[in-house]
């Protein structure tokens, strides 16, 4: 085949099959210098494996080539795909915490003068690689110390040392704040500028359209299609990748808002936010839009009682309550479903009737005794009534889907009777059919007359799903916008909402509310 | 990705079935070996010896699947073997009579374990280290308190019921299995033993999902020290005498045996029943062991070497 002057990488007719499954079924995917190259797909798309085909973890299955600068080539181990420039930054950046970023530069092949490591070279070569991506950072310090977002260009910093010409993005901004996507992404621009070829692989569609020239779709290990990200609009690419067309996956049914179920007044917690007020009624979607570490997780944390605040009231059904721990806000049918799933959300290693149960231990038992055929059949109506899909209820949570992970939580706080579903970053993690699964969860909560909180950074998914939208930043409400005013032809647009989460009051919107509208 | 059904507990009754046909695979060997080892009197003995390092083996599981882990047991066991034999012996101004030394000894050396929990809990310091520094603090109050003298003049009658049988099995064997089953219900039908699990599993989660995670430490670390202490009266029956270096080095034992009936020090796993057979297996070794005689240093090599060999072999299996 006639190869281009400035293709990186050539895959053609990639499979691969594991026992029992085939992950890739001739895929192919061309890199070219100075591309920035979006790989898509709904999880279990086959992308993971396509990049361990890459970078020598796997081998692919006979039939298979790979094609680097032009030249037909085996990639049997890591170490191969190193030598001939292919590196990979990890969202859980795979790296020694405790060692210091210097040692990290170096693991495993530390400079040596005599018997001795010879720091001085370490700390120079260190400094001028991260000097060269526009990073300072001393390389005696120890990496924990960093942020994820340092952590992270540290390994492209190491990765650039060894060489690396193709280098391959898996969900890198999973873990970083608005600003440090911003800087990661000048990187990049700045690395495709220097001929590199990217490989970028995302959930997060906003991400692909800013920072993509081309993007690959995959589905079920099938190749679907090549694309210029110009070429085309989100909807039409999400249709690609979840192989039906999607009309718009945040139009649920919203009912008539009913009283107010929660209302907060001027709550502040020192340090995190201050004079947060806000109300929440049956029936309705409030939505939390901000910028990362603009307070909103820490608001909703002192609402459940996991947090003690300093001043400010609380308010349930109208009535001033006491949220002295998450007991007790339990018991006054609030429901918090933490961004983060694995840490804080669900005991993994147990099964799904034990994490729905888990708070309503108390209600199903007598004097410290369960009632074990109540713990059953509860299991198994939330298991069918929120289509939880498992093989049964003692399967353990850490073998289902993100999703479906997400709606054993839901279920938990269904069986707690909870009125009030504080969801924190509901979506993130979680594939497109997931999504649109966790949007329709949320029709149904609001048919029941729940009231709904959804804190999302992703403001396509505040603007779909919200009836009202808080903005937030730096621990202060920036305004309180009813959907009339964000849905289209509204006066408040995408822009300025961003503007009013990065702090930025847009003066004609306060003299208006100011004017009591 | 998804797996058979009712994958938990078929998982769990395997565990439970392995060691069960390990057990059986021993008896019969040993069995066939010697004749001895079969006899009424050799199997009574062998629950005699098993049954206070099993009762002690019960607590640390509870420690265990909540995610801690306590050194203080050997010591705890030991306090509670003095003190019980100091207040029925002659040696205090008073003589107490049977019961109210046991139960003023087994609620005082209860205590340690709320401290325990305290410092764990409240103050944030790792089990490993909590327990630790209270083992050697118990350690060094029972030296002082009884001069590192043995403790004699127990009466009779309380010696004579470590040996007394009970429907042809020994009382001691009773007091151990009697207290499996209570634990064994304790963790499947009561809120305590979902809270062990559910802290052992995934803190935080459980906090966030109203679960009292200082009662539920507290709890465990009671619990614990609560059958530490008896097993500590049971020693003292079994030794008739208050042994003031009685119970070093259990605690390895009491991990070994719930680690080896499944237990994992990572929390959130095990139970009774594996722990119960652990503590079986343990001991037949020993038992055996000696009636063919293999050299006791031996001994020891193959059940360092059967702890993790039993560990190898359950995550193999579960993955």
């Amino acid at each position: 085949m006639q190869t281009n002057g400035n293709e990186l990488v050539r895959l053609e007719n990639i499979s691969k099959t594991f026992p029992g499954v085939k992950a890739l079924s001739n895929v192919h995917m061309t890199v070219r210098a100075g591309e920035v190259h979006g790989l898509v797909g709904e999880n279990g798309a086959g992308k993971s494996t396509l990049i361990k085909v890459l970078t020598g973890a796997h081998q692919a299955d006979p039939g298979g080539v790979i094609y680097i600068n032009g030249e037909k080539c085996e990639i049997a181990n890591p170490a191969q795909a190193k030598a001939r420039g292919i590196g990979a930054v990890y969202q859980d950046v795979m790296m020694a915490p405790h060692l210091s970023v210097g040692e990290n530069f170096f693991l495993g092949k530390l400079p040596r003068r005599g018997a001795f490591v010879d720091w001085a070279r370490v700390k120079r070569e260190t400094k001028e690689s991260l000097h060269q991506i526009g990073v300072d950072i001393d390389p005696a310090k120890q990496l924990s110390k960093l942020t994820v977002g340092m952590q992270e260009m540290v390994a492209i910093g190491k990765i650039l040392r060894e060489k690396a010409r193709v280098i391959i993005f898996d969900e890198p901004t999973a873990l970083l704040t608005n600003e440090e996507v911003g800087e990661l992404f000048r990187l990049i621009r700045r690395l495709r500028e220097d001929g590199c070829g990217i490989i970028y692989i995302s959930h997060r569609m906003e991400e692909i359209f800013r920072i993509c020239d081309t993007v690959t779709v995959l589905k079920d290990g099938q190749y679907i299609d090549t694309v210029e990200v110009g070429a085309v609009d989100e909807n039409q690419l999400i249709s690609m990748m979840v192989g039906r067309k999607l009309e718009d996956m945040y139009s649920i049914g919203h009912p008539r808002p009913g009283e107010p179920a929660l209302e907060v007044r001027g709550l502040s917690r020192r340090g995190a936010f201050e004079d947060v007020s806000f109300t929440v009624r049956k029936g309705e979607i409030l939505g939390f839009y901000g910028l990362m570490g603009a307070g909103r997780t820490e608001v909703m944390r002192c609402v459940t009682g996991a947090d003690r605040f300093d001043a400010g009231e609380i308010l349930i059904d109208g009535k001033p309550v006491r949220l002295a721990s998450p007991k007790s806000s339990i018991a006054h049918g609030i429901a918090f479903l933490t961004e983060d799933r694995k840490r804080q959300g669900l005991c993994m290693n147990q099964h799904v009737s034990f994490n729905i149960n888990i708070a309503s231990y108390p209600a199903i038992s007598r004097r410290g005794f369960i009632n074990l055929r109540k713990e059953r059949s509860r299991a198994h109506r939330y298991v069918e009534d929120i289509r939880i899909k498992t093989p049964s209820i003692y399967q353990r949570v850490k073998n289902l889907s993100g999703g479906n992970q997400q709606k054993v939580i839901v279920g938990r706080w269904l069986a707690c009777e909870s009125k009030v579903f504080l969801f924190d970053e509901p979506t993130v993690g979680v594939d497109v059919g997931a999504k649109v699964e966790i949007y329709r969860l949320f029709e149904h909560l609001l048919e029941q007359g729940a009231a709904i909180v959804v804190i999302s950074s992703y403001l396509p998914e505040v603007m779909g799903l919200s009836d009202r939208v808080m903005v937030m930043s730096e621990g202060r409400i920036m305004a309180d916008v009813p959907r009339a005013e964000f849905s289209r032809d509204g006066r408040m647009d995408e822009e300025k909402l961003v503007r009013l989460a990065s702090g930025l009051k847009d003066d004609g919107y306060e003299s208006r509310r100011s004017e009591g509208l | 990705m998804e797996r058979n059904p009712s994958e938990k507990r078929a998982r769990s009754l395997s565990t439970s079935l392995m060691l069960l046909i390990i057990l059986a695979v021993m008896f019969v060997l040993l069995g066939l070996r010697t004749e001895k080892f079969l006899s009424i009197g050799n199997i009574q003995n062998l629950f005699r010896q098993t049954a206070i390092y099993g009762v002690i083996a019960i607590g640390m599981t509870f420690v265990i699947m909540s995610g801690g882990i306590d050194l203080s047991v050997g010591a705890v066991v030991g306090l509670s073997g003095v003190l019980s034999s100091m207040f029925m012996s002659d040696q205090l101004a008073f003589k107490w009579s049977i019961p109210a030394s046991i139960i003023v000894a087994v609620a005082a050396t209860t205590l340690i374990g709320l401290i325990n929990g305290v410092i764990i809990f409240d103050g944030k310091v790792p089990p490993f280290i909590a327990t630790l520094g209270l083992q050697i603090v118990v350690r060094g109050t029972i030296m002082l308190i009884t001069n590192a003298q043995m403790v004699s003049g127990i009466s009779r009658a309380f010696r004579d019921f470590s040996t007394l049988p009970i429907l042809g099995f020994p009382a001691l064997g009773w007091i151990w299995l009697g207290i499996a089953a209570l634990s064994m219900l304790a963790i499947k039908y009561t809120t305590f033993g979902r809270n062990v699990f559910a802290i052992g599993s995934n803190t935080e989660a459980a906090r966030l999902s109203g679960i009292n995670i200082r009662l539920t430490t507290y709890g465990v670390y009671i619990v614990c020290s609560f059958l530490c202490s008896v097993a500590g009266v049971m020693m003292t029956a079994r030794l008739g005498n208050g042994v003031p270096t009685g119970g070093i080095g259990y605690e390895t034992d009491a991990i070994a045996a719930a680690v080896v009936g499944g237990a994992s020090l990572s929390g959130a796993e095990g139970s009774i029943i594996g722990t119960v057979l652990g503590s079986l297996i343990m001991a037949t070794l020993r038992n055996g062991g000696n009636l063919i005689g293999i050299n006791s240093h031996l001994q020891e090599i193959l059940i360092g070497l059967l702890i993790v060999l039993a560990v190898l072999l359950d995550k193999r299996r579960r993955k």
